[in-house]
């Protein structure tokens, strides 16, 4: 027999170059964010590392926000990156207790992209913006050499009047909040990872893709005293709980009531993903205080987009900074950042 | 969902983990070969339901963390040269090299492409006849056929430029390595139900008889795993040491013929080294002498380079099943799934990432 060496090479240290990694809402993200940007720019606003900055301004509370929509394919089962590039920056304000009014429209086109694919996107945001009630009211065009764009990079920036009458943010979470999803998870992921990868499955899946104000006015509307909301983007649910949790308190959820479509569970099964990872865009959660958690699931599933919402956990008082989750099976283990992107397993 | 709802069901489980209990009178301590197995034990919380007589330690079952780091370092440098399109299955790409990781190398411009299947990979040396494709064939009994198949079709076919670099390991090799090892504490093994799905059973007989060591083949789901476990305690307990087979729905006891045959006409066994543990002798495959110009490493004169190795990554052990995770001074510390050591970190199917992934410490 061989004799057995202990034996494994210290890697370089990484971090020379940016990897896609660091754009996947995991560690590496977060790492990026703290270690580079809030030290160059920190602002108190920047700072909350909320979904969008609240100002005071002249009596008003506003929220601003912005993001980057870089999406391949440009157009997927159930929207397409013009209607992504409203939504998105309209959910980012809603999360904010925010009604979304004003958007503005960066574009960053390749050259050689056809021009009706061009109309097809810009139909497809004005259409979107008129469902969210939001005008589209100033852009900028750019355009680059063929080959150092990848058809279409949309920047919206959006303003929106915060009408929480409390603060909504991690901070106002408190031990015996409700966890509350909107909606069923992965749908989106999976949408464009199945066109991407030329991947098809009997019942083709759908994104999620919608705007969310209404059924955060819904809840505002019904007095729900709304201590945290957050939209389940890159990086999914897990990224989202770990995000709040590391205000300072722990999360517990149990794994049986996250509700995950049939066909979204079936694709994850199937490529290795964990679902409670996947991207959403048009589901948030929200933490609510235990009183008011039968309420906020009544008027959230008395709306289309949150027909399907679900009690999940609770905060507890146990380790800040931590999620658990309680298996299926009744077996307990912590939901933790992944560190970029979930990459599909081999076997 | 049907034909995983039934084996994630909480009452099954609670059901037949108290039969388990009842079963057990002395400490045991058992390895699940595969990486997935390990995955599913630590994502299910299912080892927190076990008897706390068993003990479960993690086997060599991952191909990523086995893969040695020469031929990870002939990846990249495969990956650079600008007429080459490197492609790979997703988990293989974070892992470090010497000199970094492939998704590094792409970051530095090489063209790397995650696919899902060898036949893609194939696919897209058709598609771009002005380049060379090349594949990492990677992976265990249960990737060789779908590899052999894309070597033989490209055969058939005569694509030119499309090629693999053979990283191809075998389980009985490892289990024979690690019951003959001194140090051995395994009692009974777990053996991957997936290898099985295409070898069968019968080549495990053997080492069940010549170690006295009970072989129950496994599924990949939680009722499975404590099911497998069940028998193995079982044959324990009355000193039998013979092959079960737990995952029947998949696993005949002669395999997958066709498949065997499609791996036997490709590829040759040969010894391997293996990352963490070291040479093995048979305990790999490499192309035959009719396959061999779709070796990569003949086709672009890729010389073993000499790769010093050292340092305090423990990763030898823990493929052994001789030290767990957390046993590594440098676990979940200097050594993590962002700045991984060494293989075990990277993978999902790595016990080191698993148990970082799912906060497992020692009497957590």
């Amino acid at each position: 027999m061989p004799e057995f060496r202990v034996s494994c090479p210290v890697m370089r240290p990484s971090g020379e170059r940016v990897l896609l990694a660091h754009g996947g809402g995991g560690r590496l993200m977060h790492q990026l964010i703290a270690g580079l940007f809030l030290e160059e720019f920190g602002s108190p606003p920047l700072a909350a590392q909320h979904d969008g900055a609240l100002l005071h301004l002249g009596g008003q509370r506003l929220a601003f926000t912005t993001d980057s929509y870089v999406v391949r394919p440009l157009e997927f089962p159930g929207g397409d990156i013009g209607s992504l590039a409203v939504y998105g920056t309209v959910n980012d304000l809603a999360m904010c207790g925010a009604r979304p009014l004003y958007l503005s429209a960066g574009f960053i086109l390749e050259e050689g992209l056809e021009m009706e694919t061009l109309r097809r996107v810009a139909r497809s945001m004005r259409g979107a913006a008129a469902r969210a009630g939001v005008a589209l009211v100033t852009g900028d065009t750019k355009v680059v050499d063929k080959g150092k764009g990848d058809g279409i990079f949309i920047n919206t920036a959006g303003i929106g009047v915060v009408e929480a009458p409390t603060d909504i943010g991690p901070a106002t979470v408190r031990p015996g909040d409700a966890v509350i999803v909107s909606g069923d998870l992965g749908a989106h992921g999976v949408a464009v990872l199945s066109v991407r990868e030329g991947l098809e499955f009997a019942s083709p899946v759908v994104s999620d893709l919608a705007p969310l104000w209404e059924p955060v006015a819904a809840l505002l509307g019904a007095g729900i005293e709304i201590h945290c909301l957050r939209d389940l983007t890159r990086g999914g649910l897990a990224s989202a709980l770990n995000e709040i949790a590391a205000a300072g308190v722990g999360i517990e959820i149990r794994e049986a009531a996250v509700p995950v479509a049939e066909a979204v569970q079936g694709a994850c099964e199937i490529l290795g993903l964990d679902p409670l990872y996947v991207a959403n865009e048009g589901r948030f959660v929200a933490f609510v205080p235990q009183r008011d958690a039968e309420r906020t699931l009544e008027a959230l599933r008395a709306l289309p987009v949150s027909a399907a919402a679900a009690r999940i956990g609770t905060v507890a008082e146990g380790p800040p900074g931590s999620v658990t989750l309680e298996s299926r099976i009744g077996g307990r283990r912590v939901l933790d950042l992944l560190s970029g992107e979930q990459l599909p397993r081999i076997c | 969902m049907k034909y995983l709802d039934e084996y994630r069901d909480p009452a099954a489980v609670r059901q037949l983990a108290q039969s388990l209990a009842r079963l057990v009178t002395r400490p045991w301590t058992l390895m699940e070969v595969c990486g997935g197995q390990t995955h599913t034990f630590v994502k299910s919380g299912l080892e927190g339901l076990l008897p706390p007589a068993i003990t479960l330690v993690h086997g060599p079952g991952c191909p990523v963390c086995v893969t040695p780091v020469e031929l990870i370092d002939q990846a990249v440098r495969l990956a650079a040269r600008p007429e080459v399109i490197f492609s790979s299955f997703g988990d293989m790409l974070r892992v470090p090299g010497s000199a970094g990781s492939l998704l590094e190398a792409k970051a530095a411009g090489a063209d790397v492409r995650m696919v899902y299947s060898p036949l893609d990979a194939l696919k897209l040396a058709r598609a771009s006849p002005a380049r060379q494709v090349v594949f990492f064939a990677v992976g265990f009994e249960t990737t060789a056929p779908a590899n052999a198949m894309a070597v033989w079709q490209a055969e058939r076919e005569g694509v030119p430029n499309f090629s693999i670099l053979v990283a191809h390991v075998l389980v009985p090799p490892a289990l024979e390595a690690i019951l003959s090892s001194p140090d051995r504490r395994i009692d009974a093994f777990l053996a991957a139900g997936h290898v099985c799905t295409v070898m069968g059973y019968e080549e495990y007989e053997p080492i069940a008889r010549r170690y006295r060591v009970p072989i129950v083949v496994t599924g990949f789901e939680p009722l499975d795993l404590l099911e497998g476990i069940y028998l193995a305690i079982a044959q324990l307990e009355a000193g039998r040491a013979g092959v079960e087979n737990q995952y029947g729905r998949a696993v005949r006891r002669e395999g997958n013929r066709a498949a065997q045959q499609r791996i036997t006409e490709v590829f040759e066994v040969s010894p391997r080294k293996w990352r963490g543990i070291g040479e093995i002798p048979s305990s790999g495959l490499r192309l035959r002498e009719r396959y061999r110009n779709f070796d990569a490493e003949a086709r672009f004169g890729l010389a073993a380079p000499a790769v010093e190795e050292s340092g305090e990554c423990i990763a030898g052990l823990v493929l052994q099943g001789i030290k767990k995770p957390f046993e590594c001074p440098a676990f979940a510390t200097r050594c993590t799934p962002e700045t991984p050591l060494g293989a075990p970190m990277v993978s999902s199917e790595g016990a080191c990432a698993a148990y970082c992934q799912y906060g497992k410490r020692p009497h957590a």
